[in-house]
């Protein structure tokens, strides 16, 4: 955990006493057979009870209208809806895994979302590939610009990436003004991604996961992915230990960009349509995703499973509002709960385990 | 630590040259405004929000018309369409003292004050599209009476479900002036002379793709009977259209509302669209920009009564509540819709 330093005085708790077993898990957990230990890992593990909340919000849902899942449209829609908040939250993820945050996604995404209308305009017949080739592209330029301000200026992220915001989007302003793009611009082979499906998953969503694997991957078993763990729990003793911080932490913000890029190829097809207001907004989403999903907003700890499926049930929960009856007007306030409850939840789980090993110690 | 002092100057020294450049894109768009205008017109257009074609095409309308008058006419505005982001415009032009300001309230009240400063400091304030409070404008111009445009799209929407089933209405934002009170007529309408189509939700997608978008899948899983969905804004229907037209609802649940040619016409032609309506928003800019420069000129004082010229649109008189009408909503369907450009 970030804040030891802020650990209180062990206190006595006479009231309960660990029995072998639960001592053992906290202190020794390789005696453990490997099988107890997955199990362990899973069901002690922030991203289960996430899912579990996904599950529940979805089964009364669908509870209520059978068609929520069990139509072609509303299961197509389950897993199509979430994939563009999916790929910035990744991004996202990463970046504040490292004690950063990146707030220009949804300027990036709008900036590469209108960049690929005006290729299709421009370029007739351009592959489509290309297209998302160029747009991962374009958003990892602007990633590195971030970066670069961050590691080089060494100024607060927050700061950096508050004012690309707005440089971003008032590029996008006097670049595309009130000029759009319309679904009758870009191929119906493109828009068709939007909706396609194999296997009746949609690709979107494909992608969406493919991305996150990847990530999830690197972050997980990569030398490369653990020392950004490394340097967001403690970035001085990162750098004094020789960790190749500013490296680090260029890349995780490119990573941002090049998914917000993704991210906003993605827009396109999936909306049809591009507007200066594209996207504004869902950088606020994208780190809430994040931090439902576990990931300790001051770094060094969380999966981009749980920033996955934080953005998976911000979404959803979007949907399933409405229909559980729920005005409007009072969604926001759902979400505004939803975020406070995961920090307040965090720190009840943090200080439950700081004292459960302390006793585990004193006992053994 | 010299090196990185430098290096730090450096950064400095490219944030400040980065900022004088903005700064210096904005004295250069100033500096246009002072040449034209041989009546020393100077006109702000402030629509609803930016990159909405519907504004788009009012305001090419708008500066048609001021090349006519030999005005000149600048288009400001926010990115969204909320009435504390047209505060500080409207106090820009105020302070640049323009003779005239056209705007389209994002609400009726809040951004009373700020006109009525303007109003003060000797601008005349001209409403379109969706008006303000009566006393915090000189003239509004109506595109279309409240009752015609309700109108309009109920008959659409009773045609092309049969007169009877479930309907919603997807509208922009929750305190638009304009969408509510047409809302409220369409009620009205639907009670007194439908009584077998019932509105079962009113939902808002904000004028935004993404939010209207979303709306309309909601929509169409909450309300399992649904056989039509009404969209009095131009943004809401492209997305609605976009939703039905590779959903599982395409062809099934009718779409109707007010939208743009340019917008819709992929979707009236693979079917998912019958027909829509509107006003031509060219014409409502050219005669908007026409009104604020007769105001300006002291041609009219906006009383009922005043009678201006408004070039190949002809003579207008102002009606009893300070408004000039701009005439019947027009139907868009497979057949005529490319006969339009906008």
């Amino acid at each position: 955990m970030s804040d030891t330093s802020m650990r209180p005085a062990p206190e006595v708790h006479a009231e309960t006493h660990l029995d072998a077993a639960e001592v053992e898990r906290l202190i020794e957990p390789s005696r453990q057979s490997p099988g107890k230990r997955a199990v362990n890992t899973v069901l002690r593990s922030r991203e289960f009870s996430i899912l579990l909340v996904l599950l529940l919000v979805i089964a009364a849902a669908t509870i209520k209208t059978p068609s929520f899942l069990f139509s072609n449209n509303g299961w197509r829609d389950l897993l199509l809806t979430p994939a563009i908040l999916l790929l910035l939250a990744v991004g996202q993820a990463v970046v504040i895994i490292t004690r950063n945050v990146d707030l220009s996604v949804g300027s990036v995404l709008a900036l590469t979302a209108y960049l690929t209308g005006k290729l299709f305009i421009d370029l007739p017949g351009i592959p489509i590939i290309a297209v998302v080739a160029i747009g991962m592209l374009a958003g990892g330029f602007l990633g590195l610009l971030n970066g670069l301000l961050v590691s080089l200026g060494r100024v607060p992220s927050l700061v950096i990436t508050l004012g690309t915001l707005y440089i971003f989007r008032g590029v996008m302003l006097s670049w595309a003004g009130s000029d759009r793009v319309n679904a009758g611009d870009m191929p119906p082979g493109f828009l068709d991604l939007g909706t396609m499906s194999i296997l009746s998953i949609p690709v979107l969503f494909i992608v969406a996961v493919v991305v996150l694997g990847i990530v999830g991957y690197y972050l997980y078993a990569h030398r490369g992915g653990r020392e950004m763990y490394a340097i967001g729990s403690d970035p001085d003793a990162a750098v004094l230990y020789g960790l190749r911080v500013r490296r680090r932490v260029l890349s995780a913000f490119i990573l941002s960009g090049a998914l917000a890029g993704l991210a906003g190829v993605v827009h396109a097809a999936r909306y049809g349509t591009v507007s200066s207001g594209a996207g504004s907004g869902i950088e606020l989403e994208a780190v809430a995703a994040v931090v439902i999903g576990g990931v300790a907003i001051f770094g060094g700890s969380g999966t981009v499973w749980g920033a996955a499926l934080g953005a998976i049930l911000l979404v959803t929960i979007d949907r399933a509002l409405p229909i559980l009856g729920i005005p409007d007007f009072w969604q926001r306030a759902v979400v505004g709960t939803l975020i406070i409850g995961a920090i307040v939840l965090d720190r009840v789980l943090a200080a439950r385990q700081e004292r459960k090993l302390i006793e585990a110690r004193d006992e053994a | 630590m010299k090196f990185h002092s430098k290096r730090t100057t450096a950064f400095a020294a490219l944030v400040l040259s980065g900022a004088m450049a903005l700064t210096g894109c904005g004295g250069d768009a100033e500096g246009g405004g002072d040449n034209g205008g041989s009546e020393d017109v100077s006109i702000t257009m402030l629509p609803k929000n930016l990159g909405n074609p519907y504004f788009d095409t009012s305001t090419a309308g708008a500066k048609a018309a001021a090349e006519e008058i030999g005005a000149t006419l600048e288009e400001v505005g926010p990115q969204e369409a909320t009435a504390d982001a047209q505060v500080q415009y409207i106090n820009t032009a105020a302070q640049q003292g323009v003779s005239a300001l056209i705007v389209s309230a994002n609400d009726p009240t809040a951004i009373c004050d700020a006109l009525n400063q303007a109003r003060d400091a000797g601008t005349k304030v001209v409403t379109f599209d969706s008006d303000t409070e009566p006393d915090c404008r000189d003239l509004f111009v109506n595109q279309a009476t409240a009752e015609g445009i309700a109108k309009v799209q109920v008959d659409l929407i009773a045609e092309q479900i049969g007169d009877s089933g479930e309907i919603a209405i997807l509208s922009a934002s929750a305190n638009a002036t304009n969408q509510n009170a047409w809302i409220e007529m369409m009620k009205q309408d639907l009670e007194a002379n439908h009584p077998d189509i019932e509105l079962v939700d009113v939902v808002y997608g904000d004028d935004d793709d993404q939010t209207s978008f979303d709306k309309t899948a909601a929509l169409l899983q909450s309300h399992p009977n649904l056989k039509g969905i009404v969209s009095p804004t131009t943004v809401g229907i492209a997305a609605a259209a976009r939703y039905l037209s590779d959903s599982e609802f395409k062809g099934k649940v009718a779409l109707t509302g007010l939208g743009t040619p340019n917008q819709m016409r992929e979707y009236v032609k693979n079917g998912t669209v019958e027909a829509f309506a509107l006003w031509n928003p060219e014409d409502l800019g050219y005669l908007a920009t026409y009104a604020a420069n007769a105001l300006a000129t002291g041609e009219i004082e906006g009383n009922p009564g005043d009678t201006f010229e408004a070039g190949k649109l002809g003579e207008y008189t102002v009606e009893d509540d300070n408004s000039v009408l701009l005439g019947e909503p027009f139907v868009f369907n497979a057949e005529n819709i490319d006969d339009f450009d906008f």
